[in-house]
């Protein structure tokens, strides 16, 4: 029975920080209904600035996390002007494919530039056992940070000027540019935010797992079904829903072989978009 | 538009600027490979002119080798090592002047080689390209047991002498194929002296756990050594795969825990071994003895810091392991080639001092192999050149190499078997050790690991 | 308007097709039989894919799927109950018929970005499903015996063979890609994608539309995947299904212009012949992805009707002759 609340609380940890990655994912969906093809790589991204941060100048992990915040934001804007923005009212084909192109570009680069050799960071704080039970420091850190993110951003969007216009665009951009709110700043912004919270979510990661280049395909997968889970354009439902999927993660393996996780999670996901498109936490449009 | 076409100017120039990063970067590994074979160019053109001068007396054929390297894709590292220890080969061969044959010609090598992506879509179409259009005399497989079956097909059509190396799988060879031959210990021999080496340290340790990547390779390895270690009476408590994908081994782990074992084995390559590996030592399970595929051989594998101590690995050469003429007199077979510190310093010198993994002694043997059987054959005739392969016999400081010959797996290799090495925590630091087979070993077992 | 050059469009779809598999044949090299192989396969996937993707506006991400799914089929019953390769190829083409018809029951209600989801999580789920299901090999896939070439004259043979059939199988669909678009059903599947709402108001029955046209689409990959992996002589789950090869379907498709029937004919030839020069360039081999990563964002930026579609724009003459 450890064995199971173990297993469990090993996937909540997780799960935080799944919820950070589909967060991003999610609220970019919201804002300008563009499914980015390109967050894997970005979390990738997040991953090596936060070892080459840490290995070459020797910060702290969670200092380093703020400048990894910060250059995600920069890059998702770089990356709406120039992919998105000419796109963004067209077909989703164009769009999806634009971020699908950026993806290309970013592997094909990182690759060459990285190679695919994985990268360990060599940061540990230590375990705690309560009982037979035994917790990483390093996760359970990343679950409070993703929840002061989580906070962070409740915060931006409700709590200030660009949030508010994040906001009414979401909601409306027809109706909010008559408003005289400049659309294209704040959906550069919104892009900005999610390649952000994709950046954050790599660092995060990539204190506990080695990874590669090749690394966030994974965590794209994953925010796929867990932007599903919680609704997609919805970033509480999104916290939510990588806490549920961390859990069945932890729970699945104590009663069937590993290797169904997968089939049973992308069965689970392709269900709910048919029963529940919504998302398990989302009202009906 | 106007503006678009500023930003798309912009994005240009920032793409030129990333991608000099980039090459900037990438002088470690991938670079590497370029500078071999772009030397390999340069040397073997300065055979051409060498031969030119001294045509009179002794003619020169240039052998063509044909292979596909991953320069992108997730086998990346692995096969650009194979590729670099290819190239050494091939350089040090040519820079001597190249293989002379009985009638006094002189057999130097060009390399021909395309990047396979890590998959197997193009590697037929690529492999057709070698066979055919660059008329490739011989050909290396590419790296991994999926792409090198796909290869095989096109050898088998061309009836081109094919070494493969990096591809273990005993499959490709028990399919009828006749002109490809095998310079890796088949999977089904990985992990089995694993089980001795656990039986000589400690009879008392009863309870197995294999723990494995839901892969092609991996599956074939522990699913010939959970057969072994039952005959030799060991009882499996957990006999389990986890998917390739697979980057939180918490749940699995737990899961390890609860069935209780003495001993973990399995493992698959080197991403997952290492999160695996790393991950153990940090629930701190209680096991006596791990051994893991692929990852701990790497070099790389000393990143993970105490994570890895006491891990067991499986490795088809390493530096420690002395394979001499010596060695290969009391054994009663012939020598062949340079010995291991030679390999080692040759390789360093040639690759700004990276160190070698076994993939890239598994690249250069490669080479040798083809070597020894032109040699032998004294031809280029591939005919000969097949029939030399197969009666060889002999010990170089990649170890033993001979090849089976029966109608059912023609070309596995039945010589050659694994050393396994242990990461341990000595006054030099962390450094890996060979500890079996006893007669190989330059330190004894930590056991149980700590 | 009328005899053959009713039938322009057509006849040049069909010459280009034709001209790509003669081609090999007067050359005589193996190594144009190689590219033209790898050509063909993507001009016959692009213009399934077109069938749903360009008539109907709904974007698969998960095509691959019917490739491997028929691939696996077939190449069981090749390998392991030592079927012939024809009824093989048939089983692969009805395995991906059924899976798509009962896909279309259920996920093509859903529509846009939905809809693409819910493809990369059918492909994803089947992947896994598979990597799992013994009887298909698990995780180690199946491997094909020589012997079963020599059925078939020997390996070189049978590599000529697998060309033959994907000809005449791309020529198959680029006759249905034509068919349907200038079918009453097709005309259903357009105002689909224009409009599906206005559609059903005007008397399309949309949810059976869309499923045949998706059974249609799926049929073909599924014979494809069985010859594919006949040639490879091996099959394991995460090259039979992998997502990539999807979204570079979809490229070819947007490079060529969508909803035409030359468009992915265009477009598999450019792309394949485009990574072909890449890959095998000095200059780009190292950051080749990049390079065509760039180029299609250039493309979806500035000619988003694909080739076909800028050139039907631009010069209206030729709208009778490209369609």
């Amino acid at each position: 029975m450890d064995f199971l609340l173990a297993s469990v609380i090993d996937g909540l940890l997780l799960g935080f920080v799944y919820g950070i990655a589909a967060m991003g994912l999610t609220l970019i969906w919201g804002v300008m209904n563009v499914i980015n093809l390109a967050h894997g790589p970005i979390i990738a991204l997040g991953m090596f600035s936060l070892y080459f941060i840490f290995s070459l100048l020797g910060l702290n992990p969670y200092l380093a996390l703020i400048l990894v915040a910060v250059l995600g934001l920069l890059l998702g804007i770089l990356i709406y002007f120039v992919a998105v923005h000419r796109v963004i009212d067209a077909p989703h084909l164009s769009t999806l494919l634009a971020t699908f192109s950026v993806n290309m570009i970013i592997i094909g680069l990182g690759t060459a530039a990285f190679t695919a050799s994985p990268r360990n960071v060599e940061f540990s704080l230590g375990s705690f056992t309560v009982g037979s039970i035994t917790l990483l420091g390093t996760r359970l850190v990343a679950a409070v940070l993703a929840l002061a993110v989580t906070g962070g951003l409740y915060l931006f969007l409700y709590r200030t000027r660009p949030g508010r216009y994040i906001r009414a665009v979401a909601n409306n951009r027809d109706a909010a540019e008559l408003m005289g709110v400049p659309s294209a700043q704040i959906l550069a912004l919104s892009f900005g935010l999610g390649t952000m919270l994709a950046a954050i979510s790599g660092g995060l990661i990539a204190t506990f797992f080695p990874f590669t280049i090749l690394a966030g395909g994974v965590y794209e997968l994953k925010s796929f079904v867990i932007g599903v889970l919680g609704g997609l354009g919805n970033p509480v439902g999104a916290l939510f829903g990588g806490l549920i999927l961390g859990v069945l993660e932890g729970i699945i393996p104590t009663f069937m072989p590993t290797t169904w996780v997968p089939v049973l999670e992308f069965g689970l996901f392709v269900l709910i978009l048919l029963v529940r498109p919504q998302g398990l936490f989302g009202a009906r449009k | 538009m106007k503006r678009a076409l500023i930003l798309f100017s912009l994005l240009l120039v920032f793409a030129l600027i990333l991608g000099a990063c980039g090459g900037g970067n990438t002088n470690n590994e991938p670079a590497a490979a370029n500078n071999a074979s772009s030397s390999s160019a340069d040397t073997s053109s300065a055979a051409d002119t060498s031969t030119d001068e001294a045509m009179p007396e002794a003619k020169t054929e240039t052998v063509v080798i044909g292979f596909t390297t991953s320069q992108t894709g997730s086998q990346n590292v692995s096969s650009v090592r194979q590729v670099n220890g290819l190239m050494q080969w091939m350089n040090a061969v040519n820079d001597a002047g190249g293989i002379e044959l009985s009638d006094g010609t002189k057999v130097t090598f060009e390399a021909v080689t395309y990047d396979d992506e890590s998959n197997t879509d193009r590697v037929q179409e690529l492999y057709t390209r070698l066979a055919t259009e660059d008329e490739a005399d011989f050909l290396i497989s590419p790296y991994s047991s999926g792409l090198t079956a796909a290869s095989a097909v096109i050898a088998e059509q061309y009836g081109k002498v094919m070494i493969t190396t990096g591809a273990a799988s005993d499959d490709t060879y028990k399919q009828g194929l006749t002109t490809v031959f095998q310079a890796y210990t088949p999977a089904s021999r990985y992990l089995t002296g694993a089980v001795d080496l656990l039986e000589s340290l400690d009879p008392s340790v009863k309870k197995l756990a294999f723990v494995y990547e839901n892969s092609k390779f991996s599956t074939d390895v522990v699913e010939a050594a959970k057969s072994y270690a039952e005959s030799k009476g060991y009882e499996i408590v957990l006999f389990e795969g986890y998917d390739p994908e697979t980057t939180d081994f918490g749940p699995f782990i737990n899961k390890i825990q609860d069935s209780g074992p003495d001993a973990i084995l399995g493992g698959g390559h080197f991403q997952d071994g290492s999160t695996f590996a790393r991950q153990l030592n940090e629930k701190n399970i209680d096991v006596k003895f791990f051994t893991l595929l692929v990852a701990p051989p790497e070099p790389d594998f000393a990143d993970l810091g105490d994570a890895a101590v006491g891990v067991i690995g499986p490795s088809q050469w390493e530096p420690l392991a002395a394979f001499t003429p010596e060695s290969a007199q009391e054994a009663g077979l012939e020598w062949f080639g340079i010995t291991s510190d030679e390999f080692v310093s040759a390789y360093e010198a040639n690759y700004e001092g990276e160190e070698p993994s076994y993939h890239s002694a598994g690249g250069y043997v490669a080479g040798l192999i083809l070597q020894k059987a032109i040699l032998d054959a004294d031809s280029i005739d591939p005919d000969k050149v097949k029939a030399a392969l197969e009666a060889m016999d002999l010990l170089t400081f990649y170890g033993h190499i001979k090849f089976d010959t029966t109608a059912e797996a023609h070309g596995l290799q039945i010589g050659h078997s694994m050393v396994y090495i242990q990461w341990q925590d000595g006054d030099a630091g962390l450094a890996k050790q060979v500890v079996w087979p006893i007669e190989g070993a330059t330190a004894d077992t930590l056991y149980p690991m700590p | 308007m009328s005899g053959w050059r009713k039938y322009t469009g057509l006849i040049v779809t069909l010459l280009i097709v034709l001209l790509l598999t003669f081609w090999p044949l007067i050359t005589g090299k193996d190594i144009t039989r190689e590219t033209i192989f790898t050509i063909l396969l993507s001009v016959a996937l692009a213009s399934s894919l077109n069938i749903l993707l360009g008539y109907t506006g709904y974007v698969s991400f998960g095509h691959v799927v019917f490739f491997g799914l028929g691939g696996y089929v077939g190449f069981y019953l090749l390998s392991v109950q030592g079927w012939s390769l024809w009824i093989a190829m048939l089983a692969g083409g009805a395995a991906s018929a059924i899976l798509a018809f009962l896909l279309g029951k259920a996920i093509l209600r859903l529509r846009g970005g939905y809809f693409a989801l819910a493809t990369i999580g059918v492909n994803e789920a089947m992947r896994a499903f598979i990597n799992n299901f013994e009887p298909f090999g698990g995780p180690v896939g199946m491997t094909l015996n020589f012997q079963v070439y020599r059925d078939y004259g020997g390996p070189a043979q049978a590599l000529w063979l697998s060309f033959y059939m994907l000809a005449a199988l791309t020529i198959i669909v680029v006759i249905i890609s034509y068919s349907v678009r200038m079918s009453k059903f097709g005309l259903g599947l357009l105002a689909i994608r224009e409009d599906e709402d206005a559609a059903e108001v005007m008397g399309v029955i949309a949810p059976n539309v869309k499923t045949w046209a998706y059974v249609l689409s799926a049929i073909i990959p599924g014979i494809l995947g069985v010859i594919f992996f006949f040639k490879n002589g091996n099959i394991e789950p995460a090259p039979a299904f992998r997502l990539h090869f999807s979204i570079e379907m979809i490229v070819m498709v947007m490079l060529g212009g969508q909803g035409t029937v030359l468009g992915p004919v265009l477009g598999g030839m450019g792309y394949q012949s485009l990574r072909g020069y890449l890959l095998t360039s000095p200059l780009f081999k190292n950051i080749q992805l990049a390079v065509a990563g760039a180029l299609l964002l250039i493309i979806v930026l500035f000619v988003p009707a694909g080739v076909v579609g800028w050139l039907r724009q631009r010069f209206p003459a030729l709208r009778r002759v490209l369609q």
